[in-house]
This record gives C-alpha cells, structure tokens and sequence, in this order.
C-alpha cells in the first residue's frame, strides 16, 4: 500500500492510513525496538551479553502484531519480534536478561500468558495450537498468535501445526516473517514453493502474502486474521516479506554467504524510513517529533541496560527451584551440595 | 469393588478424574471413536464429547506440543501415544519444552501433563511396538516417569499423575494390560508418586524391578520360597525421581540385590540404582549387585522376543549367584 517513498498507493484508503495516534505509536515501538537491537548487538560486542538475535530490519512485524493483539491472546514467538514482545508490556531488562543468560527473564512480569522465546526452530507452532484448542474449548474470544522464520516452514512441526489448526477451525494466526534467510539458506534453497502461504491450501486455511515492510499493509492483514480469528472464522497464515538487514545473530557473519550489495539495495525498502516518510507527507510528523523520539527511546535503552545491569545473579541453588513444584527428596542432596561455598 | 483388568483400571481412573475435573482433556490418534487401540479410552468420548476426547490426526509432535499449550492455558491433557515406538517424534517437545517450561520461565508457566503410551514386549506385536526405552526420558531432569505393574496401581498411581503439577511420562506395560483382573475400587484415590512399593517383604533378598517384569520377579520369589530363601520384591513404580531410601532399607537387611528389567542392559534404569547402591549401600553389600535386564540388542520381532525377554529362570539364576557370594 506504501510505496518505498511513504505514498500512499491504494485509492481504497484504510482506516489505519488516518490514524495519527496508532500510526505514530507503531512508528514509536519500531525505533525504539531498533536503537534496543543496536545497543544490544553493542553489549554483545563488549562482552556484556550473550548470543543476540537482532530484528533489524523486520520491526515493523512485531510492532503490528504487538498494537493489534489484545492483553489476552497470547504470544508465540521465536526470538525475533522483540517490538511485539514491548508493545505487549515484556521489559527490554527482560529481554537483556534472558540473552544475559539469566532465566528470570523469562518470568515476564506482563504478558503472563506469553510464552518464552522459542529456539528450537517451529517448535511453538503445535504449542500455538494448544493453546488456541484450549480457548475455543472454553469459549473464549481469545486468538493465539504464532510468529515464525520462513526457514520454519519446512519443519513438520509446522505442517502439523497448520494441518490441526484447520481441522478444528481454531482461532490462530500463523505470521512468517519471510526475512529470506535461514541463517545461510536463502528462500529458494528453503522451499520449491512460489510463496510460504501457498502452504495454507494444503491444510485448507486462509494464506496470503504482505508486504512486511509495509506497516499500513500488515496492519489491515493482520487486523483482518486477527477479527476472523476471534469471532471464530478460522486460522490465517500469512507470509510477511521483509528482509534481514543484520546477521543472522551476533554469533553470525553473513559475508560468507550473501553478498553485500543485495543487503545495501534492501535498505532502501527498510519499514521505518518508509514509514517515516508517509507521516511526514500526512503532516503527522516533524523534525522535533523525531529528535524527541530518539532521544526518549535512547534513555528508555540505557534505562533498561542499567537495570539489567543491576539485576543480581540468581542463586546457585535456583536451578532446583523451578524444576519441580515440589522438589523430589532425592534432589535435596544435590542441591544441599550446591548451596556449600568451595573453599577459597 | 470391581474386579479389573490394568486397562479397566486405567479407563477407570481417566473416567474419574475427568468427571472431576472438567480441565482434564483427553488427545491422541483413534482414541475417541474407537477408544484406543487397546481400548483404554473406550466409550469416553461418548460421555465427555469430542471436545474433551480428542481424535487428533496423525502427528505426534503435533499431540505433545498441543498438551504443552493446553498445559499452560490451564488445561490438564493426558496425551496417548499409541506405542511407545512412536514417541520419538514427541521428544523435541517433551525435552526441550515440557520438562523445562516452569523452570525457564521461572515459575510463571507450568506444564500439567500426562502422555501415556503402551510399551514393553511380549505381545508378538510388530517391529517397533516392544521396545522399553523409560531410561531415555527418566535421564531428562524435570519429568516423572511412572510405570503401573498392576490394575490397582495403574489406578491410584495414574490419579496421582493427572493431579500432578508438572509433566509425567506413564508409561503402560500393555504385556500385562490383559493379563490378570484384580480388586480395584473406584474411590478417586491417588497412590503416592515418587516412592517404591514394596510388593513382599524378605530378608535374604531385594529384588528389584518394575512394570511387566514385576511378574516373573514374583514369581522368582515364589520358587525361591520354596528353598527356603526369602526375597524382598520392590516395585519401583516411580523410576523417575527414584526413591533410593526403600531400596537401600531394604538392602541393609538383605544384603543382595538383584534388579530386574526388559529394556537394553547399558544405561538402563538398573544401571542407575546399582550406582546408588555403590555410593550409599556398598557396606550392606555382601555381593556384587545382579542386572538381569534385556540385552543391548536390537529389540528381535517376536520369534526371539521370549529369548531377550528376562526369565524366572534368569532371575533364579542371578540370586543364587549373588547368595553364592555370601
Ligand atoms: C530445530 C532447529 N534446528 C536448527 C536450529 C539452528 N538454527 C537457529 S536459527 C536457524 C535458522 C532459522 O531461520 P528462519 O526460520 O528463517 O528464522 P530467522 O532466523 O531467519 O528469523 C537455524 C537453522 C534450531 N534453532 N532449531
Ligand atoms: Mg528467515
């Protein structure tokens, strides 16, 4: 609907396209959800941090699913869409935590119903549909909403996932953030398929393809699957195309396998200039409001660093405490052993 | 009271605690309609609906995550894997989610299942229907791993297993699901999980095993009776927290210690006891511990499973030479 220049290309214009509030607030999560990526990938560098997964690139999924999920349907996500994750009240410290390497990062103090970031590629998408069963067993309004990578597509898990969510008519979204990589794999060595939502045919849903660097447009697809969803009409799949500006993770150098200049040509179809730009030629938009945004996400960045920072280790002996309910007799041993300070 | 088979009991008990507990769903392949391939959910979806009786389609990995979602959404789905062979495609989400859910989100999220599946030989069934893998999942820190050797625990210990706040793999030796009927009442009460049985008391003697061997071990016990030598059959029923004390109790007073069970010898559950045996009971010991397990083969189709299976004759065996050591 947006072309790269921020105009408006549809004659059949959306609410969403006159939406100051909503369309700044999506512009909002997704800069700060990128200044938190580069600080990220800073503290990673600086040995302040493990592994990191940034989003760059690809904000504007997150942040249109995280301002149309309500409180609670309930996320699965893998360990990208971080702006989804903010925008449904996880901390960015939270994050920072659980990349930190430290499990109370998990324990999302909002979004309790969220699941955890998922690693074990496709494996939330059966989840997802677990807990979509459970709400349209107890007659719920509630959506689950899965996202995955295009590389989880070819996963059985996946298949299975969307063959079920058919059967039942289950109120689930599937969004595949078709970033065109799996680490090293590009689409065309993933799948023979022309699209990822053609894959939607063979369980019998909905699937279509979006522009995902086009937030207008996400957002009225998404809108879509999400109302269908809730008011029992079926599960969606949709393929959002964006592209993965970033490595792959901090632990990645994607020079060995992509050339340089298909990522330059990407940012010029990044979704936030674009989005930039639309606000600007609305009249929403201005200088001010842009330094202002930058400056404010930067000290919401650095607060949320410090208090990573700040956080205390847990306890040696907290591995147990969240093994079991109750832990096993035969675990007080063990965790008796780890609690005995080594001698120095 | 009801005289029962083990698959009675176990129908039995899912009967209960679903007419209790409306949060208990029940998913797996050909379990509603036709009731389990065995027959354990007979008639149930007749009685709860195809909500809460759940014909699901053909995929495994698709049945353990569902549970796991439906697990933290508040439900409490007990999952059947129709053989133990077919459970390998579940153990990404059992390993990597089921077990660890409340531990990695600290709390926040917990994981109440139950996947049951028939496993173990001796039904002359195909190749990948016999094997026993239990020591595979109880190696996996934050699971229970339960294992019923007759119709009355299978009852009380499956109770247990669905009111359990966190995943348990119970694991059905389907060899003994017909075998014999016994006196069960359908009381709605639980057998404790986490603790040994034990099934006669002796004192020259442990015997230790669980599931279907339960059986030639008893009856190993009762030929030994008849030369005088008195052995202490314990089933250990919970493998996965093992419940050492009983069983180092018990060795204290017998001083020898046989274990007996189906699966591969090589780090098997045996294995583990007789480690804790050596750690914490070597001074009771007047022998060297006995495995009469399995052998670490390929599970034979059924023409050799009576030759790989563990006998009263092998278990007789074991305990004279572990006597002879005396
Ligand atoms: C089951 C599994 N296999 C392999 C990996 C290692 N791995 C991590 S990310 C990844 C690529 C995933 O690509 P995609 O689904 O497109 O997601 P993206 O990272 O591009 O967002 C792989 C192979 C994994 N985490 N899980
Ligand atoms: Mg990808």
């Amino acid at each position: 609907m947006l072309d790269y220049e921020g105009n408006l290309l549809d004659t059949n214009i959306p609410d969403i396209a006159n939406n100051q509030q909503q369309l700044i607030k999506l512009y909002q999560s997704m800069v700060s959800t990128r200044l938190f990526d580069k600080k990220a990938t800073l503290l990673q560098r600086r040995g302040q941090l493990g592994t990191y997964s940034s989003s760059l690139g690809q904000e504007a999924i997150g942040a249109t699913i995280g301002c149309l999920m309500h409180d609670e349907d309930v996320l699965f996500n893998y360990y990208r869409e971080y702006a989804a994750q903010f925008m449904r009240g996880v901390k960015m410290s939270e994050i920072l935590l659980y990349w930190g390497g430290n499990e109370q990062g998990m324990n999302f103090q909002k979004a309790r119903h969220d699941f955890p970031i998922c690693i074990p590629i496709a494996s939330q998408v059966p989840q997802a549909v677990g807990a979509a069963y459970a709400m349209q067993l107890r007659k719920q309004q509630r959506v689950a909403v899965c996202v995955l990578g295009d590389g989880a597509t070819s996963k059985g898990d996946f298949y299975e996932a969307i063959n079920a969510a058919g059967i039942w008519n289950l109120p689930i979204i599937f969004v595949i953030n078709n970033n065109r990589w799996a680490i090293s794999l590009p689409q065309d060595k993933q799948t023979h398929a022309q699209t990822l939502a053609q894959k939607a045919i063979a369980a019998g849903i909905a699937g279509e393809q979006v522009d995902g660097n086009d937030t207008i447009a996400l957002y009225c697809r998404l809108k879509k699957a999400l109302e269908k969803a809730r008011s029992g009409a079926g599960a969606t799949i949709i393929e959002a195309l964006t592209y993965r500006l970033c490595d792959h993770t901090t632990a990645d150098d994607a020079s060995h396998y992509r050339n340089q200049q298909e990522v330059q040509e990407n940012w010029h179809y990044e979704p936030i200039q674009r989005l930039k730009y639309y606000l600007i030629k609305q009249g929403y938009w201005s200088n001010a409001d842009e330094e202002k945004l930058y400056s404010q996400s930067q000290e919401k960045v650095e607060t949320a660093v410090k208090e990573y920072l700040n956080t205390p280790e847990q306890s040696p002996e907290s591995m147990f405490d969240y093994l079991y309910e109750t832990l096993p007799d035969t675990l007080v041993e063990q965790r008796n052993s780890i609690m005995v300070k080594e001698p120095k | 009271m009801a005289d029962v088979t083990m698959l009675d009991a176990i129908n039995m008990g899912l009967r209960t605690e679903m007419a209790a507990d409306s949060n208990v769903v029940l998913l797996g392949e050909d379990i509603g309609v036709n009731g389990g391939v065995f027959r354990a959910t007979a008639g149930l979806q007749n009685t709860f609906g195809k909500q809460r009786v759940i014909d699901t389609p053909l995929s495994e990995t698709l049945i353990a995550g569902m549970a796991i979602g439906m697990a933290a959404e508040g439900l409490k789905p007990v999952v059947e894997i129709q053989f133990m062979g077919f459970i390998y495609a579940t153990f990404d989400q059992i390993i990597n989610h089921a077990s660890r859910l409340r531990n990695r989100t600290r709390g926040r999220l917990t994981c109440p299942l139950v996947l049951r599946a028939p496993f173990g030989g001796g039904i002359h069934a195909p190749e990948h229907h016999s094997e026993s893998t239990e020591a595979l999942l109880a190696h996996i820190p934050g699971l229970r791993v339960v294992i019923p050797s007759s119709p009355s625990r299978a009852y009380g210990l499956l109770l247990a297993a669905i009111r359990d706040p966190d995943p348990v793999i119970f694991l059905e030796p389907k060899r003994i699901y017909r075998m014999f009927k016994q006196q069960v009442q359908d009381n709605a009460e639980a057998l404790p999980l986490d603790v040994c049985f034990v099934l006669t008391e002796g004192t020259d003697v442990t015997l230790v095993s669980w599931g279907a061997m339960i059986h030639e071990t008893l009856a190993a016990a009762e030929q030994l009776a008849t030369n005088g030598i008195n052995a202490e059959v314990i089933d250990v029923a919970t493998i996965k927290p093992l419940d050492m004390n009983t069983i180092l109790e018990s060795v204290a007073k017998t001083g020898h210690c046989v274990i007996v069970h189906e699966a591969a010898k090589t780090c098997g559950v045996g294995a583990e006891i007789a480690a804790q045996l050596a750690e914490q009971g070597l001074m009771s010991l007047f022998a060297p511990v006995e495995r009469v397990t399995g052998f670490d083969t390929v599970m034979p189709l059924f023409k050799l499973e009576q030759k790989y299976m563990p006998s009263v004759v092998r278990i007789i065996a074991a305990v004279t030479r572990s006597l002879k050591n005396a």
